[in-house]
């Protein structure tokens, strides 16, 4: 990072990321939100679906995440919804768009989903005043290098992630073998 | 106008989540139900990320990592299965996949 910009942080100046960042992108995320879930064409969702994610990347940026923004952007935005429009192509839309697109039971799913939002409200209400009201500024500079260290191990020692990486990638391999055999002609 | 804090992101992940939610408990298109939980997971991980800002360590960043591997793990094998079911029964609809329903 250029250290210009840094010791202008570090003066106290004002940072670029102003709260209206904040207001826009969150509103932006919660309105797509609502288009996924809406939406009639399930292209469309996909769509919606991808502007959520983005600004939801956009968020992380504002909490000093940018590897967790980029790699949203890099696996999320370009890699699965690849998938999901290629199968959206794959299996035939014009008939399940003209059916009916929520289930019968849907007062009863809607009324548990505002139940949880009831938990979560009160959650937040009666929880707020453990919540600092100022956040700490932090570097950003070494983000990725941190991560880097958790999960890759520094100076020939294991990192406190690296098992857990290990893991992640027999995950995948499990998962690459399942789609595959599931998309076989014949199981 | 006010900072933000972490309580502003966690009423934004909130209705992330509630949207999710109701995306899974009410949607018929199963393509749909499997985007509303990448919806559920993105909440998830924006909570995980507003903790770890605001405890100023990075053990919430790797959550939100592994995180986002379950989520791709997740949605190439649903999309498979999903895949394999419209072979065999000609629909997407939640609620005509009910061999299994006694």
């Amino acid at each position: 990072m250029n250290p210009a910009i840094n010791s202008a942080l570090n003066s106290g100046m004002a940072p670029v990321a102003t709260p209206w960042f904040f207001y826009a992108l969150a509103g932006l995320a919660v309105a797509s939100g609502m288009a996924v879930i809406t939406r009639r064409n399930a292209v469309h969702s996909a769509l919606a679906l991808i502007v959520t994610l983005l600004s939801v990347a956009g968020l992380y940026l504002m909490l000093y995440a940018p590897f967790v923004a980029g790699v949203q952007i890099i696996v999320y935005a370009g890699g699965i919804m690849v998938l999901f429009l290629f199968v959206i192509m794959l299996v035939n839309l014009d008939r399940s768009s003209k059916e009916r697109q929520f289930n019968r039971m849907w007062p009863v799913g809607l009324a548990a989903a505002c139940a949880l939002l009831a938990l979560f409200t009160s959650v937040i209400v009666k929880g707020k005043a453990l919540f600092p009201d100022r956040m700490v500024p932090l570097a950003e500079g070494s983000n990725t290098q941190e991560i880097a260290k958790a999960l890759y191990g520094d100076a020939g020692r294991m990192g406190e992630y690296t098992f857990a990486f290990e893991i992640a990638s027999l995950l995948l391999l499990v998962a690459i073998l399942g789609a595959v055999i599931m998309t076989k002609k014949k199981i | 106008m006010a900072e933000i804090t972490t309580l502003h992101y966690l009423v934004v992940a909130a209705a992330l989540f509630v949207l999710g939610v109701i995306g899974v408990l009410t949607r018929r298109n199963v393509v749909i139900v499997l985007m509303s939980i990448e919806l559920i997971l993105n909440a998830v991980n924006l909570n995980l990320l507003a903790f770890s800002r605001m405890w100023g360590n990075l053990h919430g960043q790797l959550f939100a990592i592994f995180i986002i591997v379950d989520a791709a793990a997740e949605a190439a094998v649903g999309l498979g299965i999903l895949i394999a079911f419209f072979r065999n029964k000609e629909t997407i609809n939640v609620d005509e996949i009910d061999l299994l329903k006694w």
